[in-house]
């Protein structure tokens, strides 16, 4: 009989789980499980509230990307009024959007994950993380904070707070910035542009350490999914479904996303709280795909800015030619390229639009019972979808978030670092904490993945050959 | 374990129901962090990896409502194991967002989420996930608190304001300016 190893919980990520690791008679981890453990209900308590409070009450949902939540839930809403939205809001709630994504990866960059890529994955426990890493590398975590800032500061300047930003709704957005506004954004552009251009480097100039990473951090080939622009451009926003396969095939293109529920199904599990979502056409067992930034990259035919297009070229060197890449280590550095062209994209937006133009508002009552709302949130499709009756009082919530999609890829990547780092001696601190970080690969959003969610923590365990389980404290 | 580091305040953050955006506005101050950094050693965290709260913590900030039994657990331990616990942010302070479940039956609600009775998680407390419980309490229902700091979240100059006079060992209460919900 086995043993199990828990790791409880998985720490710098963003939520509640736990990983568990089966062991087999020489020790070896055969099975690893990543368990998200908390659940909050927000599909169903929804349910009889007016559709017009959702952007507010579903950004509660994640602190890290509550925008994304916000204007999924307002598209969801424009859909329901049936109206188109004014030029204005849609160029404002891009720009929110390209801020969000550019504040919720530098999180993952430098708060989360940068401890382990500087100070070591077998580093000092007690110092692997944000804190100790300002001992050692305070310039790295002072160009972390103020990359960060950046993004917080544009979702201030334009929605009055930081997290939780009053500004999204159905039809639009709530307010237009002056011109003075528009001014102070553009001043931060500059510098985050160098720090994001000084992290490339940094993180590339590393890349020599991590071969070993590189091959087993989620290494597999799997399908991609998510959003594109119709010209078939990295897309954050907007846009329709791609799937690729695993050779770089397009599966399916061009989808709608209101038919979202034809693409991907959702199995579940009694351990976790997550759902287990599948691309349908291949069914549970081979349908395993990946969303976010990674995924994103390889989707999209050209990103559409200078920078970024000029990085995309190097970040497919690490796929075969003309494949996909499928190390999930890469994630890391499709982040940053996507901090990047959200920085070039927010400077060609200010550019060329007048953002002080009103209207800024469409105004509409319940003209459809169905609004689907979907968008590129940092961590990957997002899908809001309201049924309202004819006051416009919620009657079904269905959400899709991001990191469900990745559950399945994350329970494999967990196993492929756990069996290729166990050698059947002692269950080390550090074996331990590269299995938490191909959880961070992921920067999962807890929060948002349990779906009706919650929030999810996630912890490890590790079973013994007897099927005992072993809780794994540090 | 005599040290540096050990004659530094030690401060806790703890996230039980919440959505992160409490930390995320502990992180909001920016630079000030820095300063931070060299008064107190951050011994218990999600930021940070350590897996058991700890023994002798000075300031802990609280995230989040109390929702299940692990919550229940770790609030209890944390409030035997450290001098000053702040409630920080509306779903601390008052249930706030997590508690709107409160009007429905928790076993209902996970059939209604998850749909296929036989596998549901949650339920059987011998799975690797904690039970619900049947109503989202704010903190000072299940422990003393000495702090509250509302705000959904509260705004970073709340958080340093409590942190700066705590670490320091004064009291604090937040001042009226600055006191609102959401
Ligand atoms: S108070 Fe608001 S910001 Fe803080 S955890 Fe609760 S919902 Fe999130």
């Amino acid at each position: 009989m086995n043993q199990t190893v828990i790791i409880d919980p998985v720490s710098r990520i963003e939520g509640h789980g736990k990983i568990t690791l089966h062991l087999d008679d020489t020790g070896r981890v055969a099975d690893a499980r990543f368990h998200v453990t908390e659940f909050r209900g927000f599909e169903k308590f929804c349910e009889g509230r007016p559709f017009w409070e959702m952007p507010d009450l579903t950004s509660r949902i994640c602190g890290i990307c509550p925008v994304s939540h916000m204007l999924a839930s307002a598209k969801a809403g424009d859909a329901i009024l049936g109206a188109g939205i004014p030029a204005t809001a849609e160029k404002l709630r891009r720009v929110i959007h390209w801020a969000q994504i550019l504040q919720s990866h530098a999180l993952s960059f430098f708060h989360l994950s940068a401890p382990d890529l500087l100070l070591g994955m077998e580093s000092d426990p007690d110092r692997r993380n944000i804190m100790g890493l300002m001992e050692t590398h305070p310039e790295v975590v002072r160009n972390g904070i103020r990359l960060r800032h950046v993004g917080q500061e544009i979702i201030r300047i334009l929605g009055g707070k930081s997290v939780h930003p009053t500004f999204a709704v159905p039809g639009g957005v709530r307010s237009a910035p002056q011109r003075d506004d528009l001014h102070s954004i553009k001043q931060l552009l500059p510098e985050a542009l160098n720090i994001v251009e000084g992290t490339l480097d940094l993180l590339k100039g590393r890349y020599g350490d991590f071969r070993g990473e590189m091959a087993c951090y989620g290494d597999f080939p799997s399908l991609f999914a998510g959003l594109v622009t119709p010209e078939g451009g990295l897309e954050h926003y907007d846009g329709v479904l791609r799937v690729m396969d695993e050779e770089g095939n397009i599966l399916e293109d061009g989808v709608s996303p209101e038919r979202y529920r034809e693409l991907f199904a959702e199995a579940v599990e009694p351990w976790s709280y997550l759902k287990f979502p599948y691309y349908k056409p291949r069914g549970c067992e081979r349908g395993l795909y990946r969303v976010g930034p990674l995924a994103r990259l390889n989707l999209c035919d050209f990103a559409g800015t200078p920078r970024a297009d000029r990085e995309l070229l190097q970040f497919r060197s690490f796929g075969k030619t003309g494949k996909p890449v499928t190390g999930s280590f890469h994630y890391h550095y499709a982040r940053l390229i996507e901090i990047l062209f959200a920085l070039e994209k927010i400077a060609e937006t200010l550019k060329d639009h007048d953002l002080t133009h009103s209207p800024l508002r469409s105004q509409a009552g319940v003209n459809r019972r169905v609004g689907v709302g979907a968008i590129e949130a940092p961590r990957g499709t997002l899908f809001h979808e309201y049924g309202v009756d004819e006051h416009g009082l919620l009657l079904s919530v269905n959400l899709v978030v991001a990191s469900g999609h990745n559950n399945l890829a994350m329970n494999r990547t967990i196993r492929q670092i756990a069996r290729a780092y166990s050698n059947g001696a002692e269950i080390t601190e550090g074996l331990l904490n590269r299995i938490e970080h191909g959880i961070r690969l992921y920067d999962p959003c807890l929060s948002c993945s349990t779906h009706v969610m919650g929030k999810g923590g996630m912890q490890i365990e590790v079973y013994g050959p007897a099927g005992d389980l072993r809780a794994y404290n540090r | 374990m005599p040290g540096v580091k050990d004659q530094k305040i030690r401060l806790a953050t703890v996230w039980l129901s919440g959505c992160s955006g409490c930390h995320m506005s502990f992180l909001d101050m920016d630079e000030h962090l820095l300063e931070l950094q060299k008064l107190v050693h951050l011994v218990f965290s999600p930021l940070a990896d350590h897996k058991c709260f700890p023994e002798g913590v000075d300031v802990v900030l609280v995230e989040g409502a109390v929702a299940n039994t692990e919550h229940l657990a770790l609030a209890q331990t944390l409030r035997r194991r450290s001098r000053v616990v702040v409630a920080l942010g509306d779903c601390a302070v008052t249930g706030n967002v997590p508690a709107l479940r409160n009007r429905l039956d928790s076993e209902g609600l996970l059939q209604a989420v998850y749909a296929d009775g036989e596998r549901l998680p949650g339920l059987d407390p011998r799975r690797e996930v904690p039970q619900l419980l049947s109503s989202v309490l704010p903190l000072h229902r299940v422990i003393p608190v000495d702090v509250f700091l509302p705000g959904c979240p509260p705004a970073p100059r709340s958080i340093q304001a409590a942190v700066g006079a705590l670490i320091q060992g004064e009291s604090f209460v937040l001042p009226e300016s600055m006191r609102r919900f959401g």
